[in-house]
């Protein structure tokens, strides 16, 4: 009740934030170095040409209706074309994009899997052994850069071990989350670091609780009282803090696609950056943006349905 | 009624020389100085003092809900096994469902995260056999026998869609889910306004002339104990100076820091009245007093209470005080 309505008004807060990143992706397409037209013909292209290319993308026309013509043609699917890959941006971006969700969401979990257990540990042996050897390991794991971390992984499980491939992205689900591993790890270790550090804090601060003394008070089994009273109150800041995270994370997806030689998204936004194939870069930044922005809807529900306050 | 304070049933509850003792940057301080009290089945013990004398850390020690820094020595038997060091797998049996506690802060006590109907019936689960649909009957039971309007619509809502006082009711009906034998309770009807308290008080008293339920009550109200406690125990600076029953205690008060804290109760008891605010401040607990801890503030004060301090001592059966003077306390009391 207090939750779906929750949900709804968070959907149409979506509007205008999709609105926002409409222009946002139109003005900064626009401020690029460099222009379509000597992409697409070359540096020594004659006036002529640069004015014909000019007038086919509409880049003629006054910026209001420029605008309106972008707008109307991301709402009726068109993308428009890349100009080096000769395909439809929308293709290109259902190709590749999928490829990058995949790894983000794997790295994502991984980084959950690692940090979750490992936060309650540290937490509740404070100041112990397995605290420091916890906490110091995850602040070596944080100061590598991630291609770093991608570097040593490869070579050891990859190049040496022969655990894993050392790239590429493989045929079938089974295989392409085998071709993921090494990737999703690499890009989940800064995120479980943080997540870990704050989450351990949380479940510090909580588990002296009142209420948790209380819950203690009822003859409440210690696994009951660690998940349902404490983990659960801890986990509504790390929630937050991961869907903040999200960003982060697709931003180190570029670069380990890179490492890896994964065809996904980020290296396609990379290779069309450099090749100022800008309907691409266009379209993709849109996609991220769209992706970003429901991964931070999906959080707030997250937290909104395990704190009930929030929905208030 | 106090008729079930007869010595010749074993008590319910039997606290030996309770100590806890907090480590903190300027030193070990000791919030509950060897405290001992015994509790018969069905007996109502008043617990009173001052801010900061050590009540509520009593009833957590009790407990054992006392964590880091803080360190609980002594022995509380409870029907002859001690709890204070039984295992954790026992202690689960006797919290919540033998004893159960209710605390001073309704606001924090309840978890923001879980509907009122889940952290009641999580008490009954663990309590009890009943199955899922008797516990939701026995929640409402509950919450409308602490006087909640529209039980059954409230089961589902969060604590924060309660009022203090409403927040209140709830810590209690959680408290009494299972049907304690002992009930520690911390103030337990401050956030209440008087309808409503008399309300709890009454549902107190029935709990305990139906189930011979014992309570370990603590509260500021004078008037409050004389209405409900059968014994009473004064704590002063993390011990205790004086114990004995209601009305004893109240007709003819031993300890000069008990004497001041009647001092304005009419006599008869009945009124409701708060604790006279005696002259000076409780001491810090950083700082006890050396010998006597209340003769800084004492008018009976001599020389001996600079130097030693007193033990408590029983002075009746069933009588105790800790003052070198409780003679000329007690006369002085009958001569005003
Ligand atoms: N975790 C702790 N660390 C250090 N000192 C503590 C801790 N908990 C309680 N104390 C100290 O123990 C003393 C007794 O506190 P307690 O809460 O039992 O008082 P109280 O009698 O219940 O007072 P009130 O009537 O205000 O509830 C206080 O001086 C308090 O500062
Ligand atoms: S022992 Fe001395 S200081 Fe302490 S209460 Fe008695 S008379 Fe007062
Ligand atoms: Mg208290």
């Amino acid at each position: 009740m207090a939750l779906l309505s929750f949900i709804a008004r968070r959907l149409l807060q979506l509007i205008p934030t999709l609105a926002f990143i409409l222009v946002v992706i139109f003005v900064l397409v626009r401020l690029l170095p460099g222009d379509p037209a000597s992409a697409i013909l070359g540096d020594r292209a004659r006036d002529a040409d640069v004015v014909r290319i000019n007038a086919e993308l509409g880049l003629d026309q006054p910026l209001p209706v420029q605008f309106l013509v972008f707008v109307k043609n991301i709402a009726t699917g068109d993308f428009g074309n890349s100009i080096h890959l000769k395909v439809s941006v929308a293709s290109l971006i259902a190709d590749r994009l999928p490829v990058t969700l995949m790894l983000t969401i794997m790295a994502a979990l991984i980084a959950l899997v690692l940090s979750v257990p490992l936060a309650f540990v540290a937490a509740t042996r404070r100041g112990r052994l397995a605290d420091n050897a916890i906490r110091g390991s995850f602040q070596v794991g944080l100061s590598m850069p991630v291609f770093y971390v991608g570097l040593i992984l490869l070579t050891v499980f990859g190049a040496q071990l022969h655990w894993f491939p050392v790239g590429g992205f493989g045929n079938g689900f089974f295989d392409q989350l085998y071709h993921l591993f090494l990737p999703a790890l690499t890009l989940a270790l800064s995120l479980a670091a943080i997540l870990m550090r704050n989450l351990r804090a949380a479940i510090i601060g909580v588990v002296d609780a009142e209420y948790v003394d209380f819950a203690r008070a009822k003859g409440l089994r210690s696994r009951v009282i660690m998940t349902r009273h404490v983990l659960r109150n801890a986990l509504i800041s790390t929630i937050n803090l991961f869907g903040l995270q999200v960003g982060t994370l697709l931003g180190g997806a570029v670069i380990t696609e890179t490492v890896f030689a994964i065809p996904g998204a980020g290296r396609l936004m990379i290779e069309s950056i450099y090749g100022r194939d800008y309907p691409v870069v266009q379209g993709l930044t849109l996609a991220l943006a769209v992706v970003v922005s429901l991964t931070f809807l999906l959080t707030d529900i997250l937290q909104a349905w395990l704190d009930p306050r929030v929905a208030q | 009624m106090s008729a079930v304070t007869d010595t010749a049933f074993e008590p319910a509850l039997s606290v030996k020389d309770l100590t806890t003792v907090f480590e903190t940057p300027g030193g070990p301080v000791t919030a509950v100085d060897a405290v001992s009290f015994d509790v018969m089945p069905g007996e109502v013990l008043g617990l009173v003092g001052e801010s900061g004398s050590g009540k509520s850390v009593t009833l957590r020690s009790l407990m054992r809900l006392v964590h880091a820094p803080g360190k609980v020595a002594g022995t509380v038997l409870w029907q002859g096994r001690d709890l204070l060091s039984m295992r954790e797998r026992e202690l689960r049996r006797v919290r919540g469902g033998k004893i159960a506690i209710i605390f001073q802060e309704p606001t924090t006590a309840l978890n923001p995260v879980l509907t009122v109907r889940v952290q009641i019936e999580e008490n009954l689960r663990a309590h009890t056999s009943l199955d899922g649909r008797q516990r939701r009957a026995r929640a409402i039971e509950l919450l409308d026998l602490v006087g909640i309007p529209a039980a059954e619509r409230r089961l589902g809502d969060f604590p924060h869609q309660f009022s203090g006082g409403m927040k209140q009711r709830v810590m209690i009906a959680i408290a009494l889910a299972s049907n304690p034998r002992l009930l520690l309770a911390d103030e337990p009807t401050t956030a209440l306004d008087v309808t409503i308290q008399d309300q709890i008080l009454k549902l107190i008293l029935d709990l305990r002339d139906e189930f011979s339920m014992s309570v370990v009550f603590v509260t500021h109200d004078l008037g409050v104990v004389a209405q409900t406690c059968d014994r009473m125990a004064v704590m002063y600076a993390g011990r205790i100076v004086e114990s004995g029953s209601v009305t004893e205690v109240f007709s003819e008060p031993h300890h000069p820091y008990t004497r001041g804290l009647l001092g304005s109760v009419p006599r008869g008891g009945a009124e409701r009245t708060l604790l006279t605010s005696i002259e000076g401040t409780p001491p810090s607990l950083a700082a006890i007093p050396a010998g006597c801890a209340f003769h800084p503030r004492c008018d009976f004060a001599v020389e001996r209470c600079i130097e030693r301090r007193p033990a408590l001592e029983a002075i009746a059966p069933g009588r105790m005080v800790a003052c070198f003077r409780q003679a000329d306390v007690a006369a002085e009391a009958a001569a005003t």
